[in-house]
């Protein structure tokens, strides 16, 4: 669907040169939901800005649907804009239009006649849940209502692609949540591939099924969003997954534990399938031991479920070690050390 | 020497009127040319639509020439452009000319500072659709831009009230005619005094207006 092959995009700053983007490749799919996520000045709204040509690179090519889009003369270009709906952190509605008029103005673009306008407008308020605003003004609405009309106005031409430019980073925590649900909807319901960037891992986890991760203009991990949350590679993923999942108590925690008495930890990593089985009871079981769960987390991504315990056992060390033993066969079991041990 | 008020009433109104026909004339002939001077300078400047720097030096260097000249000066000096143009240099249509050419640099400005506020998001929001720069300059920048532009319309209508008073100084008719030859050089200070109210008047109501069309713009 989208393509980036070897991409890279420079500034001039003053008399040097900095490079935003540095040969980026990726794919995007038909129907995914992609997120790239990078701290600020991680090149990441740059890249974003290559698949409509509101940047052109330095160097390699963006591809959309087969189609390289920096080749395309000015007009076609246009058309080809008209397939790729864009939303903006700051909505960037036209303060001089009713939301109706905002969302008419794509359809206008598009020469489609004014009896047909009204009831694709009428159409699109309901599909964002703004019937009763059409005849306001952006100025009178809320962060989540005006991001619901950018949205709207995106979807108004049809587009199979729709860009987010940190499209909730405005909006408060429950906002974010109706939005993220929204964007959720254009996906499953009306089939549209989005491409999204943000610096919030709640939004890949929340929504995507891919993400990249982005530092210094080049992508340093991508993959499926289950992969790179149950095992991330870079140290850089490996903070913004724990920006929205403690896997770990705290050091306090850690020591009071080890000072109290407690025994030896062991950290075990469910996946897919083995988060459901009740694989740590009947081992368990079998070999005649308890075990005590200190900490941990069950979490669902991508419609499957993650769980990350940490827990002791409570029993004879061999045994222990022949339950340890048998889990590794199933799941990710580690032993726990807090960093002063 | 008193004045003699049964003529003088006639001649007050047929200056009034000379003045306002100066005044819109030159705030229409100048807004034409200063609204397309201002897009220009606007959508040439660096990063913008239709980014041209030979265009945007040439037009910021005329409009700083131009706009540091005291008007009274540049009358004069370009005396002999507004004979060519014009056929004369006295009388309020030879008087247009240079008001007009000096209200086109400085509205020109007062676009630009006025497009320069919209919010690029916007812009780049109207490109990201598939608009084209002429699409944009028509239906974003100038819609956008329109309820402080007519403030700055109304500004510059004020500026071009007391310009024209300046050019009736130098045979262009007027208000400023009338009070220069009755008020300054008869020392006549009722007749002064009338003009002065004429004018204060005139600038009120041009206030008024730009207040309420552009109030009704912005919907504030």
């Amino acid at each position: 669907m989208i393509e980036f092959r070897n991409v890279t995009k420079t500034f001039k700053v003053g008399k040097n040169e900095v490079a935003a983007v540095k040969n980026v490749s990726l794919q995007i799919d038909k129907g995914d939901i992609y997120g790239i996520i990078g701290f600020s000045g991680a090149g990441k709204s740059t890249l974003l800005r290559l698949v409509n040509m509101l940047e052109r690179p330095t160097n390699g090519t963006v591809h959309i649907q087969g189609t390289d889009v920096g080749k395309l003369p000015a007009k076609k270009l246009r058309t080809q804009r008209q397939n790729i709906g864009m939303i903006f952190q700051n909505f960037n509605l036209f303060q001089s239009r009713t939301v109706a008029g905002n969302i008419a103005y794509p359809l206008k673009l598009a020469g489609i006649s004014k009896a047909k306008i009204q009831s694709r407008v009428n159409e699109l308020l309901q599909f964002v849940g703004l019937e009763d605003k059409a005849k306001h003004y952006p100025e009178q609405l809320s962060g989540g209502q005006k991001q619901r009309v950018g949205i709207a106005r995106a979807l108004a031409s049809s587009p199979d692609i729709l860009i987010c430019d940190e499209a909730t980073s405005a909006l408060d925590p429950n906002t974010t949540a109706d939005i993220l649900r929204l964007l959720k909807k254009v996906n499953s319901d009306l089939g549209i591939t989005i491409l999204l960037i943000t610096h919030e891992m709640g939004v890949i986890q929340s929504i995507c099924n891919k993400v990249a991760i982005m530092e210094n203009g080049e992508v340093i991990e991508k993959g499926r969003v289950f992969d790179t949350f149950t095992d991330p590679q870079h140290e850089t993923t490996q903070r913004f997954i724990q920006s929205v999942q403690q896997d770990l108590p705290s050091e306090q925690v850690l020591k009071e534990w080890t000072e109290s008495g407690g025994g030896t930890l062991y950290r075990i990593l469910f996946k897919g399938d083995s988060a459901i089985d009740p694989i740590l009871s009947t081992t368990a079981r079998k070999y005649d031991i308890d075990f005590n769960i200190v900490y941990g987390s069950v979490r669902e991504l991508e419609e499957r479920l993650f769980g990350n315990l940490i827990i002791s056992f409570i029993g004879d060390s061999d045994k222990t070690n022949q339950v340890i033993q048998e889990l590794e066969k199933i799941v990710d079991i580690k032993e726990v050390y807090a960093s002063w041990q | 020497m008193a004045v003699d008020w049964s003529t003088f009433w006639p001649r007050i109104l047929e200056a009034t009127g000379e003045t306002l026909i100066m005044v819109i004339a030159t705030l229409i002939f100048g807004s034409i040319f200063g609204i397309v001077i201002g897009l220009l300078l606007f959508v040439t400047r660096e990063n913008n639509i239709l980014e041209n720097k030979v265009v945007f030096q040439l037009l910021n260097f005329l409009i700083n020439i131009i706009r540091p000249i005291p008007f009274i000066i540049f009358l004069v000096a370009i005396s002999q452009l507004t004979r060519l143009v014009m056929g004369t240099t006295i009388g309020t249509a030879a008087a247009i000319f240079p008001m007009t050419i000096v209200a086109s640099f400085t509205i020109a400005r007062v676009v630009e500072n006025n497009l320069v506020s919209i919010d690029p998001g916007v812009i780049e929001a109207a490109k990201a659709m598939g608009a084209s720069p002429l699409r944009i300059i028509f239906t974003v920048l100038i819609p956008e831009a329109l309820g402080p532009l007519i403030l700055g319309l109304t500004f510059v209508s004020i500026a071009l009230i007391d310009f024209s008073a300046v050019a009736g100084t130098v045979g262009g008719g007027g208000l400023g005619h009338i009070a220069m030859t009755y008020g300054y050089q008869r020392f006549d200070a009722s007749v002064m005094i009338v003009t002065v109210l004429i004018l204060i008047v005139m600038v009120q109501i041009a206030q008024w207006l730009g207040n309420t069309i552009s109030k009704k713009i912005m919907r504030r």
